[in-house]
């Protein structure tokens, strides 16, 4: 049982990890709540769902197409979309929102409502304190915690992770010292999706697809920010796990307990509000106009 | 009679000379009337669940709108009041003429709950919060089944009136005097409070305004109406359930005044008048239902991202630069201090 909760809630708490990190990312960089984020996710999924599926494409293959395929488009979608009415908060709300909405029901005029699976890209496991382990599960885990060191890398040592935060911290200063806001936003999103397609993608052979999958990580992604604190990848990383854990408990303690997952995780980020409303690393946007 | 001449006065010198209100003022007319032509009980259902909507909307606008509390739970309210009005009519025997303002009443307790907190919450940070109030409330719901019915709500609430008419007159003539007081109260120096919390809280605490106090009476004003919308809704429809509380419902207040326009108070009525119908005339293609809404939703707001009822009032009307009063486009003079307007 514990050992069942470990390995479900560290696999969990990766793959929110990985959401929270890309919109984190983008709400500090661009000042946007993208609550698209988790369709391309689902997007991600479906790609690989259908490649594999249908055309018979080599997983392999598939993952690095539906990884492209998904950047660009949430990169369009952006450009297109939601950074020409960026000036109105709301209205980039609704937009993100709308275009999740779209995205569900184009993957449900397609491929219907049906759970559906992708096959796993390699076969067999091993046992770890009674607990069966696949391979492909183990592949995943390595692959999440591979890219998110990439992730760290790119910010702490790179002119561009520099230029990433500095825009994250004050977006006029940054501007003033020579960078240039609108293409960092721009590439902002695009690593944002990026990291919304790899989770989409590693965990499409372990999670059952469906249209509306989108739904329950927006609403922890969603909590993992605010208890991680807004803008802060560290923050979101850490969060990311302790909610993972509190659901995975949660679920596997509480009768009926997968009912309850979303509304626990909303819980925690109330409590967190209510004492310390920056977050655990947040930082205060007091001076902000 | 004074009353007459007053409202003769009124219509000539305020709606008249300005296009969108002479169409608003004739589609009120036309809607006033529109039981003369057809008595179609579906579509006088539309009509009264537009009404409802319009106020609760517009409740939305009032907060997020004017004073920038995006809250995106607003659901709350509305729930709270329709299991409100729907427990005290089953368990008590109200008539809803009683439980629709005692369940408003309890929504505005809900707004000062979720306002006393929400003081120390900024933009994201807030929106986030209020998120999450109206799902927790649904786990009580559902824990106390024997009291709220659980999943399946509660049922058999009684009627708002006799008649299907009659509820249309009822919801129509409730919606233009809330409509009107919510107008009102953003014309007024509450109003001008309220618009400057949301521009720079920082100065208006700075001139000696008691901002705590008046964000605490946006709340209680908010929940207020949206409760009032809420606790007709469950007399009409003549069931409360765990569907009040969805975020679903919070969100599809945000919607309809985001495509009205925000922070007008007419954008949401606006916004509701055209999506409850468009939304119910996509019911002949089910498939294909939220799909188009979606696209629609993202066309307007690419395009329009102030809003339908913004983009068309910018087209037929501009502003006297000197009185800042509004002109018909037509006019070379104000019609208030006869300045000049330019054309263009």
């Amino acid at each position: 049982m514990l050992a069942n909760i470990f390995v479900m809630g560290l696999l969990n708490g990766c793959v929110y990890a990985l959401l929270a990190a890309g919109f984190s990312l983008i709400f500090g960089v661009g000042r946007i709540l993208h609550l698209t984020h988790t369709a391309y996710y689902m997007l991600a999924a479906y790609i690989i769902f259908h490649l594999v599926g249908a055309a018979g494409v080599s997983p392999v293959l598939a993952v690095f197409v539906s990884v492209l395929a998904t950047t660009i488009g949430g990169v369009l979608f952006y450009r297109l979309l939601i950074e020409p009415v960026r000036e109105h908060e709301t209205t980039v709300l609704i937009m993100t929102l709308a275009l999740a909405m779209f995205f569900q029901e184009v993957m449900l005029l397609i491929f219907g409502g049906h759970f559906r699976g992708v096959p796993a890209m390699v076969g067999g496991f091993t046992t770890i304190w009674g607990v069966k382990v696949t391979y492909q599960y183990v592949l995943s885990m390595v692959t999440i915690v591979f890219v998110l060191a990439a992730v760290w890398l790119l910010l702490s040592k790179t002119r561009l992770g520099i230029a990433l935060r500095a825009t994250a911290q004050d977006r006029e200063v940054a501007n003033l010292m020579g960078i240039n806001v609108g293409l960092t936003a721009t590439l902002a999103m695009l690593i944002a999706v990026a990291l919304a397609a790899i989770a989409g993608a590693v965990v499409s052979p372990l999670y059952v697809l469906e249209p509306a999958m989108w739904t329950h990580p927006l609403v922890v992604v969603l909590a993992v920010v605010i208890v991680g604190g807004m803008g802060s990848i560290k923050g979101s990383i850490m969060a990311a796990f302790i909610l993972a854990f509190a659901e995975t408990l949660i679920v596997f303690l509480v009768p009926n307990g997968a009912f309850l997952r979303g509304a626990f995780s909303l819980f925690i980020m109330l409590v967190v509000l209510m004492l310390r409303p920056e977050g655990l690393y947040g930082v205060f946007f007091e001076g902000e106009r | 009679m004074a009353l007459f001449s007053w409202l003769i006065k009124y219509l000539s010198k305020e709606v008249f000379p300005l296009p969108t209100r002479m169409f608003a003022f004739v589609c009120l007319v036309f809607l006033l009337f529109l039981p003369l032509l057809t008595r179609d009980p579906y579509l006088l259902r539309i009509l009264i669940l537009a009404n409802i909507f319009a106020v609760f909307a517009a409740s939305w606008d009032l907060l997020s709108g004017y004073v920038g509390q995006i809250n995106l739970g607003h659901a709350l309210f509305f729930g709270v009041s329709a299991y409100a009005s729907a427990i005290l009519n089953l368990k008590l025997g109200w008539p809803p003429l009683l439980t629709v303002p005692a369940g408003a009443l309890l929504a505005v307790l809900a707004g000062l709950v979720v306002g006393v907190p929400a003081l120390r919450l900024k933009g994201p940070y807030l929106a986030l919060a209020t998120l999450a109030l109206p799902v927790i409330l649904m786990g009580v719901v559902f824990m106390f089944p024997g009291l709220t019915g659980g999943e399946l709500g509660i049922s058999g609430v009684a009627r708002l009136a006799k008649t299907r008419v009659a509820e249309y007159y009822f919801t129509y003539f409730l919606m233009v005097a809330l409509i009107a007081i919510i107008w009102k109260i953003t014309d007024s120096r509450v109003g001008l409070i309220f618009h400057a919390i949301r521009e720079d809280e920082i100065a208006v605490r700075a001139s000696g305004i008691n901002t705590t106090f008046y964000k605490l009476l946006a709340f209680c004003l908010s929940g207020l109406f949206a409760g009032l919308a809420g606790g007709l809704y469950a007399h009409f429809m003549r069931i409360a359930g765990p569907a009040t509380l969805e975020m679903v419902t919070s969100f599809q207040a945000v919607i309809w005044t985001i495509f009205g326009g925000i922070a007008t108070v007419y954008g949401p009525v606006v916004g509701v008048f055209i999506l409850v119908p468009v939304m119910e005339l996509l019911r002949l293609v089910p498939e294909v239902r939220m799909l188009a809404f979606a696209l629609i939703l993202i066309l307007v707001l690419r395009f329009l991202p102030e809003g339908i009822a913004s983009w068309v009032q910018d087209r037929l009307e501009k502003e006297c630069p000197r009185c800042k009063a509004r002109n018909a486009f037509t006019r070379r003079q104000c019609r208030v201090c006869f300045a000049p307007l330019e054309n263009g």
